[in-house]
C-alpha cells in the first residue's frame, strides 16, 4: 500500500486523466503559475503547458459558460472554482446550460465537463468562504454530484467523474486536503453512483459523504466500546446516490442517521431519509436522525463554527436516539 | 474639498488625513500579528500601501454617503468613521464587534456610517453600491454612494453590467479602481485586456486616474469627480494607482514575487512631506502618533475582555423576525 495526500491524490488523478486524454484540459483563477490557491494543480503547468493547463481571470460566470461550449466542442474540460460559495457566479452555466443541453437538445450532445470545487469549515473563513451547496446541484436533474472522504476515492472518482459523459459537480474538503491515507498501489477510477461500506456493523446504519466519514467512523469506534455496532456508509456520489446500498445496510440494521456538514433543512439527508422511509418503512425500527448544520450562515468565530459543524458527540446523540436510547 | 490650505487652518484637513493614514496602517501591522499569534482567526487581507486611497476618496464623502468594499477593506471601513472598539472586537470574534462576531475580516460593515460591507466575493460590492446610488437617486437625498473594487475584479461581468446601467440611469455612483498590480498571485497585465480610460469613454463615464499613494492627489480628484456626480452627471470612475506591500491574503509566502521590484511610495511618507512642506512641524505628527498608537492599544484591551460571540444570538437573528412552525 503507498501513501497519499487527498489533495496530491486529486492533482495526480487531474495529471493522469489529462496523460491519457488529451482533450482534457483544466482551467481556473491561478490554477496554472500558482498551483491553486490550496496547491492541488501545482506541477501541471510545467507538465501541459498552459494551452491545458489555463490560468483565467476572475471571470467565474464566463469560465463555467465556456467549460460547456468547449465540452460541446469537442474538450472535456475540469474547471476549478476556488471556493463552493463562488459557484453561485457559475450557476447559470451549471443549472440552465450544462445540466439542460443533452435533455433539451434531443440526446444530440452530451456536456462532458467536470466542475471541481472545495467546500466546508474549520478555517474561521466565515459566512461566504465555507459554505455546503453540495444539494442546490444534486436538486438539478441533469448534474451529477460527487463528493469523496479520503485520497483512495478522491483519486478514482475524479478518473470517473472525467471519463463521464455528463457534467459532474465534485466537491473537495478543504480540510481534507493535507489528510494522508492509505491508496492502492494501482490506482483506479470507482464507479459513479457506488457508495461503499466503509465498517460493517449490526445495529445502526451511519450514511454520510466527504469529510463526515471521518466523524462517523469515529462515533463508530466510539461506539463499540459500548457495544453498539454501527454500520458506516461512505456515499460518495451524492447524485445518482446509491439507494440499494442504504437499504440494504437498513434492512439489516433497522435504524438510520444520515450526517453531512451541510444545512440539515432540505439536505441531502433529507432525501435519504424520504426515500429509505418510502422503500423501507418495513425495515425500519426507529425514527431516521439527521445530523447537520443549524439553519444559520457559517459564522465566522472559531467557537460559533465548532458549535455549527456537525461533531462527534451531536453523532453519537443522535444514533442513541435513533436506537431509543436517549 | 482639497486637503491644502494654509496657516493651522488650512493644514487641518490634512492633518486630519495623516492621522486616518496613521490609525489604518498601524490597525493593519497590529492585525498582522494578532494574526500570526493566532489571535485573529480567518483569513485576512491587508492594505498596507493602499491606505491613501480610502482616506483620500473619504474625504470628498459625507457620513451618509454610502461605500460598498472588497475583502481588502479594512480602511474603508476605518476611514469612513468605524470605531476602533467595533473593528477590532469583530476581528476578535467578540460579541461586541460591529458584526457581532459573525463576519470577521472579510464582512466588517457599519451601516450606522454609510459602510455597506467588506466582501468575500469579487465584484459584489460594485452591484451593491449601483443598487446603493439607485436609492440615493429615488429618495432624492443628494448622497452618493461609492463602490472600491481592485483591478483584478475588472475580470468580473458586473463592473461592465453596473457600468452600463450607472451610465443609463444617471447613477450617483463613484466607481474607485485600486490597482495594485495584482489579483491574487497574478499580475492583472495577464488578467485584464482593457484599458479603464476607453471604457468609461465608452459608457459614457467621466474618468480620471491619480497616484493613488498621495493622498492629496486623491482628495483632489475625488472631490472633483463627486462634484460632478453631485450635481447630476451620472457615474464616474477614479483609478487611483498603488501597491500591494504585503501578500495577498496573510500567510501568503508570496513566491511568485520578485525581489526587484521598485520600492513602493509610502503614502505616510508623501503625506508627511505635504505637511512639511506646508510648515507643519515634524512634533506634531510624532504626537498624532502616539495618541493612535494608544487608541488601537485600548481598542485592542477592549476587544479582549469583551465576551465571545454568542451562538444563540446569531441563531435568532437569522431573519428579522422569529421562525414560526418549529414543532419542538
Ligand atoms: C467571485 C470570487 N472569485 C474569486 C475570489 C477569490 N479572490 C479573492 S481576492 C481575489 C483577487 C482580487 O484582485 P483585486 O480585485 O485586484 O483585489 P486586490 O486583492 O488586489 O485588492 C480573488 C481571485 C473571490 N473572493 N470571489
Ligand atoms: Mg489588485
Amino acid at each position: 500500500m503507498a501513501q497519499l495526500r487527498y489533495g496530491a491524490a486529486i492533482g495526480q488523478a487531474l495529471a493522469d486523466a489529462m496523460q491519457d486524454d488529451p482533450t482534457v484540459v483544466i482551467m481556473g483563477e491561478d490554477i496554472a503559475g500558482a498551483g491553486g490557491s490550496f496547491g492541488i494543480t501545482r506541477g501541471l503547468l510545467d507538465k501541459f503547458g498552459p494551452e491545458r493547463v489555463i490560468d483565467t481571470p476572475i471571470s467565474e460566470a464566463a469560465i463555467a459558460g465556456m467549460a460547456v461550449g468547449a465540452a460541446m466542442s469537442g474538450l472535456k474540460p475540469v474547471l476549478e472554482i476556488m471556493f463552493m460559495d463562488f459557484t453561485t457566479l457559475a450557476m447559470d452555466a451549471m443549472v440552465n446550460q450544462a445540466a439542460k443541453a443533452r435533455f433539451m437538445f434531443g440526446a444530440q450532445v452530451s456536456v462532458p465537463m467536470v466542475l471541481r470545487t472545495p467546500h466546508g469549515g474549520g478555517l474561521s473563513a466565515g459566512p461566504q468562504h465555507s459554505q455546503c451547496l453540495e444539494a442546490w446541484f444534486a436538486h438539478v436533474p441533469g448534474l451529477k454530484v460527487v463528493c469523496p472522504s479520503g485520497p483512495a476515492n478522491a483519486y478514482g472518482l475524479l478518473r470517473a467523474a472525467i471519463a463521464d459523459p455528463d457534467p459532474v459537480v465534485f466537491v473537495e474538503h478543504k480540510g481534507l486536503y493535507a489528510m494522508r491515507d492509505e491508496v492502492p498501489e494501482v490506482l483506479a477510477p470507482i464507479p459513479l453512483g457506488q457508495a461503499a461500506v466503509v465498517r460493517s456493523g449490526e445495529h445502526v446504519t451511519v450514511v454520510a459523504y466527504g469529510a463526515a466519514v471521518a466523524l462517523a467512523m469515529q462515533t463508530a469506534e466510539q461506539l463499540a466500546s459500548e457495544s453498539i455496532s454501527v454500520e458506516v456508509i461512505d456515499l460518495q456520489t451524492i447524485q445518482p446516490w446509491d439507494e440499494a446500498a442504504v437499504l440494504a445496510s437498513l434492512a439489516k440494521t433497522g435504524h438510520l442517521v444520515v450526517v453531512h456538514e451541510a444545512v440539515e433543512a432540505f439536505g441531502v439527508g433529507a432525501e435519504i431519509a424520504a426515500r429509505m422511509a418510502e422503500l423501507g418503512f418495513s425495515y425500519l425500527k426507529g425514527p431516521i436522525v439527521r445530523v447537520g448544520a443549524p439553519f444559520m450562515p457559517v459564522p465566522f468565530s472559531a467557537e460559533l463554527e465548532a458549535t455549527y459543524r456537525p461533531s462527534v458527540s451531536r453523532l453519537i446523540a443522535a444514533v442513541r436516539k435513533a436506537l431509543g436510547k436517549e | 474639498m482639497p486637503l491644502t490650505g494654509t496657516g493651522e487652518d488650512g493644514n487641518a484637513a490634512l492633518l486630519r488625513s495623516y492621522e486616518q493614514l496613521l490609525v489604518i496602517r498601524r490597525c493593519e501591522e497590529r492585525l498582522q500579528r494578532l494574526f500570526a499569534e493566532g489571535e485573529v482567526p480567518g483569513f485576512i487581507h491587508l492594505g498596507v500601501g493602499q491606505e491613501a486611497i480610502s482616506v483620500g476618496v473619504m474625504s470628498a464623502l459625507g457620513p451618509a454617503d454610502t461605500l460598498a468594499s472588497t475583502h481588502r477593506g479594512h480602511g474603508h471601513a476605518l476611514a469612513k468613521g468605524m470605531p476602533l472598539d467595533g473593528f477590532f472586537a469583530e476581528l476578535l470574534a467578540r460579541d461586541t464587534g460591529v458584526c457581532r462576531g459573525r463576519g470577521g475580516s472579510m464582512h466588517v460593515a457599519d451601516m450606522s456610517i454609510g459602510m455597506l460591507g467588506a466582501n468575500g466575493i469579487v465584484g459584489a460590492g460594485l452591484s451593491i453600491a449601483t443598487g446603493s446610488a439607485l436609492a440615493h437617486k429615488l429618495r432624492k437625498n443628494g448622497q452618493i454612494a461609492v463602490s472600491f473594487f481592485g483591478d483584478g475584479a475588472l475580470a468580473e461581468g458586473l463592473l461592465h453590467e453596473c457600468g452600463n446601467m450607472a451610465a443609463l440611469m444617471k447613477l450617483p455612483l463613484l466607481l474607485v479602481c485600486e490597482a495594485n498590480g495584482w489579483s491574487e498571485f497574478s499580475p492583472v497585465s495577464s488578467q485584464i485586456a482593457f484599458d479603464l480610460a476607453k471604457w468609461s469613454e465608452a459608457y459614457g463615464i467621466a474618468y480620471r486616474k491619480i497616484d493613488g499613494n498621495d493622498v492629496v492627489a486623491v482628495a483632489e480628484a475625488a472631490a472633483e469627480l463627486t462634484g460632478l456626480i453631485r450635481s447630476g452627471g451620472g457615474p464616474a470612475l477614479l483609478t487611483c494607482t498603488t501597491d500591494r506591500w504585503r501578500g495577498h491574503f496573510e500567510g501568503d509566502a508570496q513566491k511568485y514575487r520578485s525581489s526587484d521590484e521598485p520600492a513602493p511610495r509610502d503614502p505616510i511618507v508623501v503625506a508627511g512631506e505635504h505637511l512639511a512642506a506646508a510648515g507643519v512641524a515634524t512634533q506634531r505628527l510624532t504626537q498624532i502618533a502616539a495618541r493612535v498608537e494608544s487608541e488601537i492599544e485600548e481598542a485592542i484591551v477592549a476587544a479582549r475582555a469583551a465576551p465571545p460571540a454568542r451562538f444563540d444570538a446569531a441563531l435568532a437573528d437569522v431573519y428579522t423576525a422569529a421562525s414560526i412552525g418549529v414543532a419542538i
